[in-house]
């Protein structure tokens, strides 16, 4: 086991390194210098620039600046943008509570709903519910989810009233904040309604953010199952009289679940694409939001900073699958 | 004399291999609903100028954000209804056909050439080189494929040109690692041995021997990124970092179209549910192909 946590670790450092490569990369491939795009319009004489390059190493060769960048990125320095003159990092850690609390309920619905609906699905292979269900799943998986969030809001807010457009909390609220998530924070504040505000708020962009998952997840579980179901000790399980919940949930299903966790595992990235559309749309300020909103800024040290962060992040979920996987499955550790 | 003899025998036998496709790709209804869609589809790209009704870009002034024809104000002369400065749906849709059609392609076939060509030359190469190829594919996958591609778009420059090769890059590595997996697996199997004794040069070993064996899960993988691409195309044009205005791309139409969600449906339902059948319909061809091409599915 540990050899094979090794394994998997000696291949993170160098994804680690090429990840850092590329978004130091990133500043200097743009066109035109890095001092020139932050002075912006308004140009920066001569002799301001000489001394702006100095003060951010442009001048130094490329190996150098490498160096420091990697330096600085191991202790949590990542620069600062060129907008807010905040440290990346801590802006980056301010919003990111709020991607975390809508993606957590975004994952826990695509489970909630997608695990049930692959499973019926697969019992009943063929039939009705199966078809009625695998094809609402590859809908989902075809959804143009920023479409979806748009007729969401025509239906559940605008013709039904039911839900707010954009925020997390309704603007009547203001309390201290806790942890960064709204469901717990407005609920330490102890003001009347303002909890039903913040999941009021989160219904759309969960539902919009959780729809591929879903369908990814039904699909999977659906194809796990029939895999699972049709081996033999589930004929013996059969056999020997145990219920047909007993055999589907718990033999067939706990067997499904490996490859199903995985996808689970894997669709962080996908999720994290999810956001930025997302959160683009609700105004919902997590780091989706913030990526683009930067990218149009041209605050190039906030996109540089947010790649590498999210891409690390992806990394080390993905680490942690795999980890996991061989933990569950003796055999994959074997390979 | 012996390369005739092979060719003939190989187009006696090519028939016989798409006949038997076709026999398993029709079982699934799905799937050929999917390819009757998406044959329409093709069709209205090409002959967009033929069949719409009116210029996608003309501006009719005194006919703004009127309704279909079936809603209370709309006229048949606009069928789908005009946008927030008088420009008919439908040729607008119909015209969004093409610029689709032409992302999927695009990218398919730059993201599957390159994708290929590197996937056969890793499975090929030193353990070395095929490590570092591999790495380097981990590295662009450790980013979200949409959040690189907007990246690269910033770089590039928000156009629909560089959007489609910001695609392109994104999705290759799921190529790379496909034709290697196969390559791999097809490398130890007794006919590769035979025909490297018998002496074929690496270039027809790869190309020749191994590669055809090893199409059917990148044909999938085709179809599959085929219709993410039209799904990414228009995120980043809804995004305002793909094609601009007044390109009548679907995902561009979807973002001029927000700020009138509540006031016109029509504006923002149409362009997203172009989008959805093409996506839906690749989806299920993809699927089918998916069960026709994959051997271990056809026993059961």
């Amino acid at each position: 086991m540990l050899k094979y946590f090794a394994s998997r670790l000696l291949t993170f450092l160098p994804t680690f390194i090429g990840v850092t490569l590329i978004s130091f990369a990133f500043i200097r491939v743009l066109p035109g210098d890095p001092i020139t795009v932050m002075a912006g319009e308004r140009g920066v004489d001569p002799a301001r620039y000489q001394e702006l390059l100095q003060q951010f190493g442009f001048d130094q060769p490329l190996i150098v600046q490498y160096w420091h960048y990697i330096v600085g990125v191991l202790h949590g320095d990542l620069g600062k943008s060129f907008v807010t003159k905040k440290p990346v990092w801590d802006e980056f850690f301010a919003l990111f509570p709020a991607t975390l609390e809508l993606s957590i309920c975004a994952m826990f619905l695509a489970v909630a709903l997608g695990l049930p609906a692959g499973v019926i699905a697969a019992v009943n292979r063929g039939k009705f519910f199966d078809r009625a269900l695998m094809s609402t799943a590859l809908v989902g998986y075809s959804m143009p989810i920023f479409w979806w969030a748009l007729l969401l809001i025509i239906v559940m807010s605008g013709w039904l009233g039911l839900t707010p457009v954009s925020g997390r909390i309704s603007l009547l609220f203001y309390f201290p904040r806790v942890t960064g998530f709204m469901l717990i924070d407005s609920l330490l504040s102890g003001q009347k309604g303002a909890f039903t505000s913040a999941v009021s708020h989160l219904i759309l962009p969960t539902i919009v953010l959780g729809t591929i998952p879903l369908a990814v997840i039904a699909r999977q579980t659906r194809s796990a199952m029939l895999e699972v179901l049709s081996e033999d000790y589930i004929r013996t399980a059969r056999a020997k009289g145990l219920s047909p919940y007993g055999v589907n949930f718990v033999h067939a299903l706990r067997n499904a679940m490996i490859p199903v966790i995985t996808v689970i595992g894997l669709s962080v990235g996908t999720l994290l694409a999810g956001a930025i559309l997302t959160e683009t749309i609700f105004s919902w300020p997590g780091i989706g939001k913030w990526m683009v909103d930067s990218i149009f800024r041209r605050d190039y040290p906030v996109v540089q900073g947010g790649l590498l962060l999210i891409a690390v992040m992806v990394m080390i979920v993905n680490l942690t699958v795999d980890v996991l996987y061989g933990f569950i499955n003796p055999k994959i550790r074997k390979r | 004399m012996t390369d005739v003899t092979q060719a003939a025998a190989e187009t006696q036998v090519r028939p016989g291999r798409l006949s038997e496709f076709w026999h398993y790709f029709r079982e699934n209804r799905g799937a050929v609903f999917g390819l009757w869609v998406f044959a329409a589809f093709v069709a209205v790209a090409i002959f967009a100028d033929f069949i719409a009704p009116y210029n996608p870009t003309e501006q009719f002034r005194d006919h703004l954000l009127q309704p279909p024809f079936w809603e209370e104000g709309g006229s048949t002369a606009y069928l789908l209804g005009t946008d927030a400065v008088g420009r008919d749906m439908l040729s607008r849709l119909l015209h969004g056909a093409r610029y689709s059609f032409y992302v999927g392609v695009v990218v398919v076939l730059i993201s599957a050439t390159g994708g290929i060509l590197i996937g056969l030359f890793a499975g090929f190469a030193p353990k070395w080189v095929d490590t570092l190829i591999m790495r380097v594919m981990d590295i662009i996958l450790a980013f979200p494929s949409l959040l690189l591609a907007l990246v690269l778009v910033a770089i590039l420059g928000p156009s629909l040109t560089n959007a489609m090769i910001a695609i392109a890059i994104v999705s290759q590595p799921h190529y790379v690692r496909l034709t290697r997996a196969s390559v791999m697996s097809e490398l130890s199997k007794d006919y590769v041995t035979a025909s490297r004794t018998t002496g074929a040069g690496l270039a027809r070993l790869m190309f020749i021997t191994v590669l055809p064996n090893c199409l059917s899960p990148i044909i999938v993988q085709g179809a599959l990124s085929f219709s993410s691409a039209i799904l990414d195309a228009a995120a980043l044009g809804f995004l305002g970092m793909g094609a601009q205005p007044p390109t009548p791309e679907w995902g561009t139409m979807l973002a001029e179209a927000r700020e009138f969600i509540l006031r016109a449906w029509w504006v923002v339902t149409f362009p997203g549910l172009a989008i959805l059948i093409t996506v839906l319909a690749i989806n299920l061809m993809g699927d089918g192909l998916r069960d026709a091409l994959d051997p271990k599915l056809k026993r059961s």
